[in-house]
């Protein structure tokens, strides 16, 4: 057996004292949050953020003159840059937007229907998440463009032979995730975007599993476009983000309009505001963007390859522990290394949502159910899978519970033996 | 005795013995039924003499919750008429949504879904059958 390394390099202890709702119980046992890949858990500072703003700043941006909107505007850009920066991008690049699925759809709307046209082709990985798979079926449908899905390995990887002859078409757009949130997959997304220029395509990254649990650096994977959501990173739900590479949101025309987004509005025509803000119709969601400047800021506190490694250490002591029982399968690559922190698995002979049930009675919030990803279920040949992942304010402790609390799912269906 | 309100004894014997499942290829009457959220999928059939129900069974996958109810429904729905099978329907439908209903007997396997309504999150599972049948239903009446 590997000698499993258990130390980590922060204060777990002080960063769970962070957390408010880690203080809950559930079912009389302390709560143990491994739904994570879902939405992940908010400090204390997050929500300071969003009171302080409605406590003392609340006006709206960019319009006023006076003190409170003044701050505001401050607060809200300088989240914008924040957020920005994380990812290696300049403010002008990043929209704020509802979550990943608008992120995507913003791309899909403004720039798909601007250049797609009939047989264009549009090139995704079977193990996408139904909100880079939706907008592109919509879009394919108005514009006549054609769909080409990339499968991916038994282990669990996407298959690049495929993705090489999938190229060979010159599609115009290679959309794909960086992490699948069923398998856990690292997508070697620097590679896919360098093979996908090198035949014209433009390239977007779905990042909504990648930005929260490792390192990321637009420039450096030279995609095109690159969409997240706040929530699954400390921030508040309903706030999320688009980079695009800026030439492209200026040739690209609003996906909204409104107010804010416009320059002059006259009886027939309107011209565009700067990007971002002709992507930013209307109010944006003003107090949940400054507090996704505070979830940045509390991430890069600790720091992201920090919490990756403690990620790491939990994922493997998942994976150790899982794959030692016979009556588990276990989905997506083995090596932690090439993967990030969640393990989806099933019993063989129960299904996911009595599992997700019985740890409940224990405390233990893990999701079951096809995650949004039906393609991946058809391919694993299964209606659902369980999923624990795991955050910066999990312990090892709380992954070798749930381990130990998957003995009543036995207890419960077990005596029967094989169906 | 498993001490659990939602896995009675009961529920768990038809999900790892469901009575009638498997396809009914000379079935006159059939639906499929779907919990887009969870993935389960069902497939009931009924093969009906006149207004009676003579035969039903499902196909389907899904917890054990949707399949023991699936199971229950294919025995109790036997030999009933169409009109009879949409008065159980409507009463297993209400039982499962908390509304006033004609309570079943202890000794009636039906009874031990009334535990489900305390699991708002898998009402739907254990509902899946029986909109199922509701459709086929109201194919007929249509």
């Amino acid at each position: 057996m590997m000698p499993l390394q258990t130390e980590t390099t922060y204060d777990l202890q002080a960063i769970r004292a962070d957390f408010p709702i880690l203080q809950r119980r559930v079912n009389g046992h302390p709560l143990v949050y491994l739904d994570n890949a879902a939405t992940s858990q908010k400090p204390r500072q997050v929500i300071d953020a969003l009171l302080h703003y409605y406590e003392h700043t609340n006006a709206n941006v960019h319009r006023g003159l006076h003190t409170l909107a003044e701050e505001a505007t401050e607060a809200y850009e300088s989240a914008r840059a924040k957020v920005a920066r994380f990812i290696g991008a300049e403010p002008q690049s990043v929209v704020f937007t509802r979550n990943t699925t608008e992120a995507i759809n913003l791309v899909a709307y403004a720039w798909g229907l601007a250049n797609l046209k009939a047989g264009d082709v549009i090139v995704l990985s079977e193990m996408e998440h139904h909100s880079n798979i939706v907008p592109w079926q919509l879009i394919a449908r108005m514009t006549g463009a054609r769909l080409h899905y990339v499968p991916f390995t038994p282990e669990g990887e996407l298959d690049m032979d495929a993705l090489e002859r999938a190229l060979q078409q010159e599609p115009k757009l290679v959309a794909i995730t960086h992490v699948s949130n069923v398998l856990g997959t690292i997508n070697p997304v620097e590679e896919i975007t360098r093979k996908a220029h090198a035949v014209g395509a433009k390239v977007l990254i779905d990042g909504a599993q990648a930005v929260p649990h490792k390192p990321i650096n637009v420039a450096q994977i030279d995609c095109d476009f690159y969409a997240f959501s706040g929530h699954k990173m400390l921030a508040p739900t309903g706030i999320g983000a688009l980079y695009a590479r800026r030439e492209l949101l200026e040739e690209m025309p609003p996906f909204m309009g409104g107010g804010s987004m416009i320059r002059r509005v006259t009886h027939e025509y309107s011209t565009w505001a700067d990007i971002p803000t002709k992507f930013e119709a209307g109010t944006p969601n003003i107090a949940d963007g400054i507090a996704f400047g505070a979830a940045v800021d509390y991430l890069q506190h600790i720091g992201i390859e920090t919490i990756q490694q403690h990620e790491q250490q939990l994922t493997a002591e998942a994976l150790r522990l899982l794959e030692a029982e016979e009556d588990i399968v276990i989905y997506g690559p083995r090596d932690p290394g090439r993967r990030c922190g969640l393990v989806s698995f099933n019993f063989k002979h129960v299904h996911p949502h009595d599992v997700a049930q019985i740890l409940d009675k224990h405390g233990i919030a893990i999701r079951a159910g096809h995650h949004c990803c039906q393609l991946i279920m058809r391919r694993l040949d299964v209606a659902a899978t369980a999923r624990a992942s795991f955050y910066l304010y999990n312990t090892i402790e709380e992954v070798r519970a749930f381990w130990k609390a998957l003995d009543d799912v036995r207890k419960v269906f077990g005596k029967y033996g094989g169906r | 005795m498993v001490d659990d309100e939602l896995y009675r004894e009961i529920i768990l014997e038809h999900y790892h013995h469901p009575r009638y499942k498997g396809a009914l290829p000379d079935a006159n009457l059939t639906a499929e039924g779907m919990n887009p959220l969870c993935g389960d999928e069902l497939t009931l059939y009924l093969k009906t003499d006149g207004d009676r129900i003579v035969e039903a069974r499902f196909e389907g996958r899904g917890c054990s919750i949707s399949q023991a109810s699936a199971s229950m429904l294919t025995e109790a729905v036997r030999g009933l008429t169409l009109e009879e099978a949409k008065h159980l329907q409507e009463r297993v439908k209400a039982m499962l949504t908390g509304a006033p209903h004609e309570p079943f007997d202890e000794d009636d396997d039906l009874s031990v879904l009334e535990g489900v309504k305390n699991y708002p999150v898998r009402i739907k599972c254990a509902l899946l059958a029986w909109t199922t049948l509701g459709e086929i239903l109201e194919q007929q009446e249509g």
